[in-house]
């Protein structure tokens, strides 16, 4: 059975704005994806161990070294709107 | 043929001969990408300044005497995923359409400091996500061999140009199939090395426990050539590993007498073209002619490894992509406070197959939800790797169909995003296991399509791999080319 998402709430997570039509067809397609992709659930796997990377490695260190970074006038090249060398944003938090 | 449609090995052996210029090459290709792009749209951006002045570079220094890399002076498109300084890197999106990246990609940097001439950008699906290129923002890529079909994704603009004889060879990345699907539905040599094995730094990230960079060429000979260049550790990405880089062009001549084949079961089975499925038969009784012992093997959880790949792969996409927010670089929609900013970016700037894959991992990972997906389908991705352990003591390298199906029309499925996903069912697995796989061409269908076959061989057993896969080529001697470039003069 196609699987029921509530198509607001996930794409208020996922920071998307989708037009009403949009949504129509994700409600649709998504639905079909996820009851393929819960095949996964029919798998006896209890006593398995998940994996997250093929070649296991973790702690991967490097020698603590100063280096050059990206220049500021680089990092700031791509930015859609600048402003005293920082990026410029619309205003996060209410002001007094 | 132009020198455009040669392996790199020949017009490597040509430039040291003195036969050739390295700008007589770069002129070749870059005539017949002139020549022939219009109609095949491999590129997103074409460099043909930087391209003839590192031509000219190369030759200045070939004439002094210099020793040069193999691969210096052989014309390379490079997939529009990876991060090239000062040159426009689009990832095919629309979110990044005027991103100009401040630094290097690792791959692109090796290539580039051993002296190859980058011809351009290659297109691809949207962040690589697609096996027809269809998604890409900048339009669709039109296979070679029939214009009217896909060249597959999601690497298929470097696939075309190779294909095409716009390059020489290519890279592009490879998270489900995106390298050896296109390279099978193009005719060309499609190789995905183990997990790893080459650094994923400036590689705009997609899945990132699936991500692999991968290479197009004319033949197995060129790919162990890049693989050469391009593996070995980089201290840039934590994932890359850092065993020693053997010389992967030596061992290819060796006999593949005695050698162990898998004929991977369910590979032909039902939903396989009949003719993909009989060249691969064909292709098999050949391997056996040659010496080597045919055997079966089943990998049993193959049928979930597809699952769980658009499980993994959409909830890793949708942490990765959550970096698009209109702040730092890229497209940027109005909104009158961040957060509305941020959506109406998002919503604008990315296409329906991202936007698809987004909400996809989104609700994967969201509360209530994680451990019946992502920790399931990470649990199936065990047995996926289990099962390739059993076969590979047993078997050497396995075989299977590069892809179902050659390449399909334009429009055919691109309403159907779950007829689109099983164009990667036989390429996926080795993503899972991060295990190296290479697609040879093995023969046409009726249509004239070419058909590829897929070897799989165990994490860094790369020199058994191109050996089997050398030996099948050179025994079988694919001779057909696209027809497009038989129109020219």
């Amino acid at each position: 059975m196609p699987v029921e998402i509530d198509i607001e709430h996930v794409a208020r997570l996922a920071r998307l704005a989708l037009t009403d039509e949009e949504k129509r067809r994700l409600r649709e397609q998504l639905g079909l994806i996820l009851e393929h992709a819960a095949k996964v659930g029919e798998v006896a796997a209890a006593e398995v161990p998940p994996t997250a990377h093929t070649i296991p490695r973790s702690n991967v260190f490097r020698p603590d070294e100063p280096k050059l970074s990206l220049a500021h006038d680089e990092a700031l090249a791509n930015a859609p709107q600048e402003e005293e060398g920082r990026f410029r944003v619309p205003r996060l938090v209410e002001m007094e | 043929m132009a020198l455009c449609d040669l392996t790199a090995t020949d017009l490597a052996a040509m430039l040291r001969a003195g036969e050739v210029t390295a700008t007589e090459l770069t002129s070749s290709a870059l005539e017949r990408l002139e020549a022939v792009d219009a109609r095949v749209h491999a590129f997103l951006t074409v460099t043909d300044e930087a391209a003839r002045a590192r031509a000219t570079e190369i030759d200045t220094r070939l004439a002094a005497g210099e020793g040069l890399s193999a691969l210096a002076g052989i014309p390379l498109a490079v997939k529009d995923v990876f991060t090239t300084k000062g040159v426009r890197t689009t990832c095919g999106s629309k979110i990044l359409e005027n991103y100009v990246p401040p630094y290097d990609s690792t791959a692109w940097s090796r290539l580039d400091a051993a002296g190859a001439v980058m011809v351009g950008k290659a297109s691809m699906d949207e962040f690589a996500m697609g096996s027809s290129n269809e998604n890409c923002a900048f339009g669709p890529v039109h296979n070679p061999w029939n214009l009217d079909t896909v060249p597959g994704g999601s690497s298929g603009g470097s696939a075309a140009a190779v294909a095409a004889g716009e390059a020489v060879w290519a890279i592009g990345s490879d998270t489900g199939g995106s390298v050896r699907q296109p390279a099978s539905l193009c005719g060309v040599v499609g190789f995905k090395p183990t997990y790893g094995r080459i650094s994923r730094y400036g590689l705009i990230a997609f899945a990132s426990s699936l991500d692999h960079v991968a290479t197009f060429t004319r033949s197995v000979r060129d790919a162990a050539t890049l693989l050469s260049i391009l593996a070995g550790h980089d201290p840039m990405d934590a994932t890359c590993v850092e065993d020693p880089v053997p010389d992967y062009a030596a061992a290819l001549d060796a006999p593949i007498e005695g050698l162990c084949v898998g004929v991977v079961e369910q590979a032909l089975g039902e939903g396989v073209q009949t003719e993909v499925r009989d060249a691969v038969r064909a292709a098999v009784d050949r391997l056996s002619r040659l010496g080597a012992d045919i055997g079966e093997v089943s990998l049993p959880h193959a049928d979930y490894a597809l699952s769980a790949y658009y499980v993994i792969a959409p909830s890793e996409a949708s942490s990765n992509l959550a970096r698009y927010d209109g702040v730092r670089y890229g497209f940027r929609a109005p909104g009158s406070d961040s957060v509305e900013m941020m959506a109406e970016t998002r919503g604008a700037g990315f296409g329906p197959e991202v936007k698809r894959r987004i909400m996809l991992g989104t609700y994967a990972l969201s509360a209530g939800y994680c451990e019946a997906y992502y920790g399931q389908a990470q649990k199936v991705r065990t047995l996926v790797i289990r099962d390739y352990s059993e076969a590979f003591e047993r078997f050497d390298v396995l075989v299977s169909p590069t892809s179902p199906t050659t390449a399909f029309r334009i429009g055919e499925k691109v309403d159907d995003p779950l007829a689109m996903y099983l164009s990667d069912v036989f390429t996926i697995p080795a993503n899972l296991a991060g295990v190296p796989a290479v697609s040879v061409p093995c023969g046409v269908d009726a249509q004239g399509l070419p058909i590829g076959l897929q070897f799989t061989a165990n994490a860094l057993d790369e020199p058994m791999l191109l050996r089997a896969a050398h030996s099948f080529e050179q025994d079988f001697g694919f001779s057909e080319r696209p027809p497009l470039l038989a129109s020219l003069v």
